[in-house]
């Protein structure tokens, strides 16, 4: 469990700056490199969705495998007839979490169901989600502005599912919010990352943390989004609907890893020509 | 009548938010529980003393996985 100490806020626009959350220079030590999200400390730069796995044991399962500090739960209505016992598990896996907006469609439903959030589950945290469209998922884009401005000035810390267009994550990160999630592709869809280059720009564009949220099919779509500069990635459905949730657990951990050591390991440019890495001189003459 | 979770609710006027918890088999310290009526948060530090009217729309939520 991380320490709940809830930092003092600094003026709106640079609230929750991230230390180290410029990507291209991690860290070599996997220890020294934590992410900072709002004055929370995390050694793990994998988030965990819980939705979608086919029991709460294998939900445990996977959440000690992905080694993820923080993990998002939704708010539904009491079902006196099946009353899990996920908060338990949760409690027990000794992760945070990070309540969603998930199934919202306005700022004033997003709003209302965060505060609710907040009451539930003692924590200032959201996954702020104001869906715009039922078959795509996307954002609705001045909807997701409001609504995070609102709750930024209510004290909370805002992580924003967002698309992934750089002016708007700009702008959420103007009004306060602590890291911005866009999205790779369609939640659910496992079409990984459609557009890398704009995923790079949202990276130049804001100070806050940027966590790859959505479309994530594998573990190669969450290295790719750690090698263009993302701060952590946010994996649900490829892992709890992989035919093994456990292993692809692991996976993705190794992925994350893998990706932020490369980014900041610095890769070779492409060329289109082959650079022969064995030197020619010292060559026999037959 | 009062409307819980979306559905009439044998619930009288003038009851308390407790009281309906009770119905639904939660404690007052329930974990990880919230209740809106008539869209606005009701803290948990108020659910013993806020009184319900006639046509009250009661939420009680829960934690549920998601991503």
């Amino acid at each position: 469990m991380m320490s709940g100490a809830r930092e003092t806020r600094e003026p709106p626009a640079r609230a929750g700056r991230a230390e180290g959350s410029d990507a291209a220079r991690p860290a070599a030590g996997a220890a020294s490199d934590a992410l900072t999200i709002a004055g929370r400390t995390l050694r793990s730069r994998l988030l965990l969705g819980t939705g979608g796995f086919p029991s709460l044991a294998i939900l445990a399962e996977a959440i000690a495998a992905s080694a993820s500090e923080l993990v998002t739960v939704a708010l539904r209505r009491v079902d006196p007839a099946s009353r899990g016992s996920l908060i338990d598990v949760l409690s027990e896996a000794g992760v945070e979490l990070l309540p969603n907006t998930a199934g919202c469609y306005t700022a004033r439903d997003a709003v209302l169901t965060a505060r609710l959030a907040r009451e539930a589950f003692e924590t200032d945290l959201v996954k702020l989600e104001v869906i715009g469209d039922e078959d795509t998922l996307m954002p609705d884009a001045p909807e997701l502005l409001r609504a995070a401005e609102e709750l930024v000035d209510d004290g909370f810390v805002v992580l924003p599912y967002t698309t992934d267009d750089p002016v708007l994550a700009r702008r959420l990160a103007d009004v306060g919010c602590a890291a911005v999630m866009p999205l790779g592709s369609p939640i659910g869809s496992g079409m990984g990352i459609r557009n890398p280059y704009n995923i790079a720009l949202i990276r130049e564009a804001v100070d806050v943390p940027v966590v790859l949220d959505a479309g994530i099919g594998t573990a190669s779509d969450a290295a790719l989004a750690m090698e263009l500069g993302c701060d952590a990635v946010m994996a649900a459905s490829a892992v709890s609907r992989a035919r093994d949730p456990v292993r692809m657990a692991r996976a993705m951990r190794a992925a994350v890893e893998a990706g932020r050591l490369a980014r900041g390991a610095g890769r070779i440019p492409k060329r289109t020509y082959a650079t022969a890495s064995t030197p020619t001189e010292g060559m026999a003459d037959f | 009548m009062i409307v819980l979770n979306g559905r009439d609710a044998d619930v009288s006027p003038g009851e308390t938010v407790a009281a309906v918890l009770a119905r639904l088999d939660l404690q007052p310290d329930a974990r990880g529980v919230a209740v809106a009526v008539d869209g606005q948060v009701v803290p948990r530090a108020q659910w013993q003393s806020f009184l319900l009217a006639d046509d009250a729309r009661v939420e009680v939520l829960t934690a549920m996985q998601g991503g």
